[in-house]
């Protein structure tokens, strides 16, 4: 494994997401040390400043500090993301498990509901949820988890029905081995490379969902700072303060991208050949 | 063979990614109308070589030395050279002929394209010439069939379509890398037969590539013998095998389990080919050389090279030696009489497995794959049965319903008197601490994230019984028996070699003390002289645990070592069950007799003095097998009445065997 993470950061462009990414981290867990003045702070005397030495990102209509509003709203964005990860993937690896492992009729049910909820555009079924349960960080988090279910099944599903084929799984079936002790023992061991990576291109997707829910205005509810409000109300001044919209949304992509990227690495790094394999040469069947 | 030879080479190297020294100064000479084979496990730098001869090496291979072809030197010509080359005078043959052909083209326009690149062939001729090509590789119906696509071929058919496009623009040289590896034994047969052929038609020399000393003995005229990318041996076929000059050529050709040969324990050859990353110093063999293991002469000095050009030579310190090192210790098997009024361990009656096909819009069933169709086996313990067929023939997916990994749709299995078929999960998961599983691909049979302790210990484990066996010491006790050291234990399986992670499988098949074991072809996968020391390996352990065996294999001569008794069979019905010596000497259903005539006999004195059988066709479709005997469409002695019944497994008169066939019953 510790092989793994050296060939990742071989790789320029994953060492650079991930040193962006541990910078945001950091910058977000840290933030009340990094920063003396509240997010929820106003200043009405100084709205809607530009960039400066003592406001570098300027501030908002309200005289709160832009900069930090956007390491506070890095808090909320990766919170929920983290907690949508989690709940996609604790629901969709257990139905990729049973349906690809069993199969049958099983596996019939348990993709025909996955369908369904595939079917659903992602932020009209979060929007709907919100509507019905009301709007907090909790329901858009539970919102974008559930939509993210999908993808962790059918990624799961796919590595189990492969390695169903293998003969070491075969082989702790011929030992007398439970399906129970051979699914958590064998098989879900050997799958978690590619639901690493799903987990990591989610949390890029999840962070998108849950700005552009907030975008809507059916997000996260203000005051609490998170970047798609920044985003919805910034775009009301794009001509008297540009940056408002636009630094928030620059730091926003980077996250998404950086991310994405990471996951990408991650996918290569993991599916490529261990170095130091021998020449081809012929040998038997 | 006054004439210039049509390739030429000369102190070949090749290393890769700068350390990885795959062929080591090899040199020799191909001339017209003949044979060169050259024979080597993996490892030995033998397809690399081939690679080298047609430029087709990765750009990161480093090639020194020199590839005379055609007045073309290969090693240092440009990709436009290479391209005219190949085709023209170099044609390749490649080991799997489903990859080798484009899945998207039709095969006539395939087997046509390179000539019409190199401009020898008109476009609108392609398709007569096509025609004609298919028709010279023995294709039936060549004008229907040059417009099929290749999924529409059989395995043989394809390897046949890939001999017609290499030899279409008439090279001087064909180049084919383990040919017939990927083919069942009677298609292998036929496929031989045409490259033969249509070598004596064109005049063309080939180099044969393979590690089945079998198929060289039969087709070679002068071999050459390949380790740890030397040729450390070479010369023509009767001379090589009648009086080996290298003690690894003598060890190879008595590791080889023989179809015709006694049952002498096999001599095996100590330890693991090496790797071309890390080879030993002094002579490449030592390590395992009876010759030369105690001498520091070999230790310290690699011996010269056969020199270039000689026809004969050995490259060893004492050539003279490789004979009498190696006489054969006749221990056979010290055969723990099978009594025969002892109960069946396992009894198989009428056993059935079929699979749905599926298909159409709403997935519907339409029609069955009947894998196996009324097996009957009986197995008692100490005994080994062997279960021989080509691929496709329903022995695997019987071993598996026999134990209990694929549900079978009618039949009963019965070990030690206990009906397997109604048994809930749980007593079927008791049952199989008593019978085990060998898988055939050790590089897919172990899990590898865990030890190789983890992984023996997992039955016990699974079971329970861990520290009641003995734990540790049990499982080190355990290693010691298939001969691993215990200092392996905390390595994972991508640390072992093929023959190594066998031995592990055995290991954990042996943890729970079974009775019977179930192997599905455990030595296919590995090199000669690994197979060699598996099989020993499984003898002894038999002897010695009293163990059961159901051996399945298509390698005749492996079966003819191992068994007591052999069980043939054909499009999921067994056609013939005898003991070994009857089988062997005179087998009597035509079936049987086909399949041993076609298994090529490592002695080039035999070639040409045993009748051949070449059958006819393939083998037919699962899923849609002909009326009666499955075999008639194919069968020589087939009469009128084949077509109509399916014949019954009866017994032979004054023998303890039983034969599906009436016509062998009356010419016996």
């Amino acid at each position: 494994m510790s092989g793994v993470v050296w060939r990742l950061l071989g790789r320029r462009e994953a060492l650079l997401s991930l040193l962006y990414f541990i910078a945001i981290v950091g910058a977000a867990v840290f933030a009340r040390l990094l920063f003396s003045i509240d997010p929820l702070e106003q200043d009405l005397g100084n709205t809607l400043d530009p960039p400066s030495w003592k406001h570098w990102f300027g501030t908002d209509e309200l005289g709160r500090d832009l900069m930090v509003r956007t390491v506070y709203g890095a808090r909320t964005s990766l919170l929920t993301a983290a907690g949508a990860v989690l709940i996609a993937a604790s629901v969709g690896v257990p139905i990729g498990l049973v349906a690809g492992f069993f199969g049958g009729w099983r596996d019939g049910l348990l993709m025909r509901v996955v369908d369904v909820l595939l079917a659903l555009p992602g932020i009209l079924f979060a929007m709907a949820l919100i509507a019905v349960l009301g709007r907090s960080q909790m329901t858009a988090l539970v919102a974008v988890g559930i939509t993210g279910i999908p993808s962790f099944a059918r990624v799961t599903r796919a590595q189990v029905l492969s390695l169903r084929q293998r003969d070491f799984v075969l082989a702790v079936e011929a030992l007398g081995g439970s399906a129970t002790y051979n699914i958590f023992r064998t098989v879900l061991p050997n799958a978690w490379s590619p639901i690493l990576v799903q987990m990591v291109i989610l949390a890029s997707v999840a962070i998108l969902l849950e700005a552009a829910l907030s975008f809507l205005g059916v997000g996260i509810p203000p005051p609490t700072p998170s970047w798609g409000d920044m985003l919805r109300t910034g775009k009301g001044f794009l001509h008297e303060a540009p940056y408002y919209a636009v630094l928030p949304g620059i730091v926003l992509t980077c996250t998404i991208l950086a991310l994405d990227t990471l996951g990408r690495a991650l996918a290569a790094v993991l599916e490529a050949p261990e170095p130091g394999m021998a020449p081809p040469d012929g040998e038997g069947p | 063979m006054t004439d210039a030879p049509v390739v030429s080479v000369r102190g070949l190297d090749i290393t890769f990614a700068g350390r990885i020294h795959a062929v080591r100064g090899v040199d020799f000479d191909v001339f017209a109308g003949e044979v060169l084979g050259i024979v080597g496990e993996s490892g030995s730098g033998k397809s690399v070589t081939a690679l080298a001869l047609s430029g087709l090496l990765p750009p990161v291979a480093r090639v020194t030395g020199s590839v005379r072809l055609g007045g073309i030197e290969v090693t240092s010509a440009d990709a436009e050279t290479l391209r005219q080359m190949r085709g023209r005078d170099v044609g390749m043959i490649f080991q799997d002929p489903a990859t080798t052909l484009n899945p998207l083209l039709p095969v006539g326009r395939q087997i046509t394209e390179g000539q019409i690149a190199h401009g020898t062939l008109r476009a609108g001729d392609a398709e007569a010439r096509a025609v004609a090509l298919l028709r010279e590789v023995d294709i039936p119906d060549p004008e229907g069939r040059v417009r099929q696509y290749p999924h529409q071929f059989s395995g043989g058919m394809r390897q046949r379509a890939v001999i017609a496009m290499a030899m279409a623009g008439r090279p001087r040289l064909i180049i084919a890398d383990e040919p017939t590896t990927a083919l069942d034994v009677t298609v292998q047969a036929q496929v031989l037969a045409v490259l033969a052929r249509r070598r004596e038609e064109t005049g063309a020399a080939v180099i044969l590539i393979t590690h089945d000393l079998g198929v060289v003995a039969e087709t070679a005229h002068r071999v050459a013998v390949m380790y740890g990318g030397r040729i450390v041996e070479t010369g023509p076929v009767e001379e090589i095998f009648r009086r080996p000059r290298h003690p690894y050529t003598a060890a190879l050709l008595r590791s080889l389990p023989r179809i015709d040969g006694e049952d002498a324990r096999l001599i095996q050859i100590e330890g693991q080919p090496p790797t071309p990353g890390a080879l030993p110093a002094g002579c490449v063999f030592h390590p395992r050389c009876p010759v030369g293991r105690a001498r520091a002469q070999c230790r310290e000095t690699e011996p010269p090279p056969v020199p270039p050009g000689a026809l004969v030579g050995a490259a060893c310190h004492f050539p003279d030696e490789a004979g009498d090192a190696l006489a054969p210790t006749v221990a056979a098997k010290a055969a723990a009489p099978v009594a025969s009024a002892a109960p069946p361990l396992l009894e198989v009656s009428n056993l059935h497995v079929a699979f749905p096909i599926r298909g159409g819009l709403l997935r519907r069933q339409i029609g069955t794959v009947r894998a196996v169709a009324g097996v009957n086996l009986t197995l008692r313990p100490g005994e080994t049965l062997g279960l021989v067929g080509e691929s496709g023939c329903g022995k695997t997916t019987t071993g598996r319903a026999i134990m209990g990994l694929i549900r079978p749709s009618a039949g009963s299995v019965r070990f030690d008197g206990q009906e397997i078929g109604g048994l809930r999960p749980k007593e079927m998961r008791r049952l199989r601490r008593h019978m085990q599983y060998i898988f055939q691909d050790p590089y897919s049979s172990l899990n590898p994230l865990l030890t190789a302790g983890q992984i023996v210990a997992e039955p016990l484990r699974i079971h329970g019984v861990f520290e009641t066996m003995g734990g540790d010491a049990y499982v080190r006790g355990l290693f010691d028996r298939v001969g691993l050291s215990a200092g392996m234990i905390a390595r994972t399986p991508r640390d072992f070699s093929g023959g190594q992670r066998q031995r592990i499988g055995i290991a954990r098949a042996l943890a729970l003390q079974p009775r019977l074991l179930i192997l599905d072809e455990p030595v296919a996968a590995l090199d000669v002289s690994i197979q060699a020391q598996i099989v020993t390996l499984l003898q002894d352990l038999q002897r010695d645990l009293g163990l059961a065996y159901l051996f399945i294999a298509h390698d005749l001569a492996v079966v003819r070592h191992i068994s007591d008794r052999v069980a043939v069979m054909y499009l999921g019905r067994i056609v013939e069950t005898r003991q070994k010596g009857a089988l062997y000497r005179q087998p009597l259903h035509p079936y049987t007799q086909s399949l041993l005539s076609a298994v090529p006999v490592p002695d080039p004195a035999a070639r040409g003095g045993r009748g051949r059988i070449v059958l006819e066709g393939d083998p037919p479709n699962p899923a849609r097998p002909p009326s009666g005997c499955a075999f008639h469409p194919r069968c020589r002695q087939a009469v009128a009445a084949c077509s109509a019944e399916a014949p019954a497994l009866l017994a032979i008169a004054g023998e303890a065997g039983m034969v599906a066939c009436p016509l062998a019953e009356a010419g016996a």
